[in-house]
């Protein structure tokens, strides 16, 4: 505005904007930088974290493993139940808000803000980003977000069908044989082989043996990857995700308490969310994702590049889905996924990007088949310096957890978040 | 997958024609003429210009297979889901049936084959 000189103005018309341009810098420079943003960076704080021990659960109910994880979230943040103000669950908690807020007894009279966004298993890392937006535009200023469900003692509800549902369903498309969909082209058109596919089962596992909850425990190599069964062509069952019972809660909520607690702080500092699907069949193209979009989103908003990068929490539903989304996001050029994540550097302590740190899903837990929750609950440990010693990132303080949810070959959606320890 | 058998699709007013056509063996896909586009599934307003001016189009049939992967652990026996992309341009997912799955591959020519459901007949695509 203060630039625009379209018309002519007289000379004190001139000095009228001039000062009027002046005194809004003025006041701009009274103001913090993310005061005067439309931005979530920085306005919301991970204050409390936890992720539930089990990993089979045949005695205890869904609604009571969300209880339970609400619980010990609310703990570790050192809050009660009764400041809860807002609440985010998704498509795994029975019944979905309303009796859910009902059975965990929040306080409705102080409850006001309230998001079930469903985007399988990176909901969470939506919730979030949403978390953060509510919190900067005043609506909440303590948000509980949760995730649990039994899908190792059974069978899960399949997902409601939309649009597509009579020129598809009948096709079988699964997890496995929609990633397999991706990995079979990527192979196709990069050379990516099995055994780079296989170092990021390897990595994950040696996260996994510091790990006392994880479901597999054992160091695997190359060779116990690649002659595990063949489940999808070209994915084995190692390059596959474990199926576990639990869940994982958080607390998001302001700097000014966040401050008021005890915790090391952790902060968003930039959100992204994304959506990729066949839209109509044109120019199909598998061999990326949604993180495409919603990476750039995160990095630009939080000011840094995936060289900043000291510790990732990357979605690890099958091998694939990390080796597409390290491209996507930009740890590496498109198509050179395979090498980056081979001969260990992934692996923390030896390799340059250290991952999943926990095990990931890869071989510690994929609670409800939706392993967003715990991407965050991992980075947050990382940036608190909560993590197991022999695999903690030293001096950790900028992290990434980025998920995606639905199928990566047919529909799915993606989130970024970066998270900062200050 | 022999002996698998398929739901009839259960319709509605928007993808009707589309079934009728099947059970004359006929493979539809929709077309804009705002902005040429084909594209598959078939839907009334264009996904890409958004215009409502779509037409209904009959495919050769004719495909090349884009991607695919074999189930291996299935009730039912293996399959092979694919994506093909039709010769008219769109790509769709489909299984690979009526063929030695182990043979399939990237780029393989298949075309349109349909099995019947108590309803109107589904399309697949096999090794031409």
């Amino acid at each position: 505005m203060c630039g625009h000189n379209r018309f002519p103005l007289a000379a004190r018309n001139i000095s009228a904007l001039a000062k009027a341009c002046l005194t809004v810098q003025k006041n701009a420079r009274a103001r913090t930088p993310a005061e005067n943003e439309l931005t979530i960076k920085g306005k919301a704080y991970i204050a409390g974290i936890y992720e539930h021990p089990t990993r089979h659960a045949p005695d205890k109910s869904t609604a009571q493993l969300h209880a339970e994880v609400a619980k010990g979230a609310i703990e570790d943040a050192g809050l009660t139940k009764d400041d809860i103000d807002g609440y985010f669950c998704a498509g795994d908690a029975p019944g979905g808000l309303w009796p859910m807020v009902d059975y965990l007894g929040l306080n409705t009279k102080k409850l006001r803000h309230v998001d079930s966004t469903e985007t399988g298993g990176c909901s969470y890392l939506i919730h979030l980003g949403h978390a953060a937006e509510a919190i900067a535009a005043g609506k909440c200023s303590i948000a509980l977000v949760t995730l649990a469900g039994k899908p190792r003692t059974g069978a899960m509800p399949p997902r409601a069908a939309g649009a597509e549902l009579d020129f598809e369903s009948a096709y079988g498309a699964t997890t496995h044989n929609a990633y397999g969909m991706c990995a079979m082209r990527h192979m196709h058109d990069y050379g990516t082989t099995s055994e780079q596919l296989a170092w990021i089962k390897v990595a994950a596992s040696h996260h996994a043996q510091y790990n006392p909850h994880a479901m597999l425990k054992e160091v695997v190599t190359v060779e116990d990857v690649l002659n595990s069964p063949m489940i999808a062509d070209p994915l084995h069952r190692m390059d596959c995700c474990v199926v576990t019972d639990g869940g994982g809660a958080m607390i998001v909520t302001t700097e000014e308490i966040a401050r008021s607690l005890k915790k090391p702080l952790v902060r968003l500092i930039g959100h992204g969310e994304a959506m990729k699907g066949p839209r109509g069949g044109k120019d199909l193209d598998l061999t990326y994702s949604a993180g495409v979009w919603s990476g750039p989103r995160a990095f630009e908003e939080a000011g840094v590049t995936p060289k900043d990068i000291k510790y990732a929490s990357i979605y690890d539903s099958f091998t694939i889905t990390v080796l597409m989304q390290l491209e996507d996001l930009g740890f590496c050029k498109k198509g050179e996924g395979g090498k980056f994540v081979a001969d260990g550097n992934l692996i923390s302590g030896f390799g340059k990007l250290p991952f999943n740190t926990d095990g990931g899903g890869l071989c510690s837990n994929h609670p409800v088949n939706r392993g967003g929750m715990t991407k965050i609950l991992e980075a947050v440990r990382q940036l608190r310096g909560e993590a197991h010693p022999k695999v903690q990132v030293p001096n950790c303080d900028l992290a990434i957890a980025h998920g995606t949810g639905g199928l990566l070959g047919v529909r799915h959606a993606a989130s970024t978040c970066i998270l900062e320890r200050v | 997958m022999a002996e698998v058998k398929y739901n009839a699709p259960v319709t509605n007013p928007e993808s009707a024609p589309f079934w009728e056509a099947a059970r004359r063996g006929k493979f539809l896909i929709k077309r804009c003429t705002a902005c040429g586009e084909p594209h598959y599934f078939p839907r009334s307003i264009c996904p890409f210009c958004f215009s409502d001016k779509t037409e209904w189009e009959e495919a050769s049939g004719e495909a090349t297979v884009y991607t695919y992967s074999i189930m291996r652990k299935s009730p039912t026996g293996p399959y092979a889901i694919a994506y093909v992309t039709l010769k008219e341009g769109p790509s769709l997912q489909t299984n690979i049936v009526d063929c030695d799955l182990d043979k399939i591959r990237i780029g393989q020519k298949v075309k349109v084959v349909w099995k019947p459901t108590d309803g109107a007949p589904l399309p697949f695509f096999t090794a031409v």
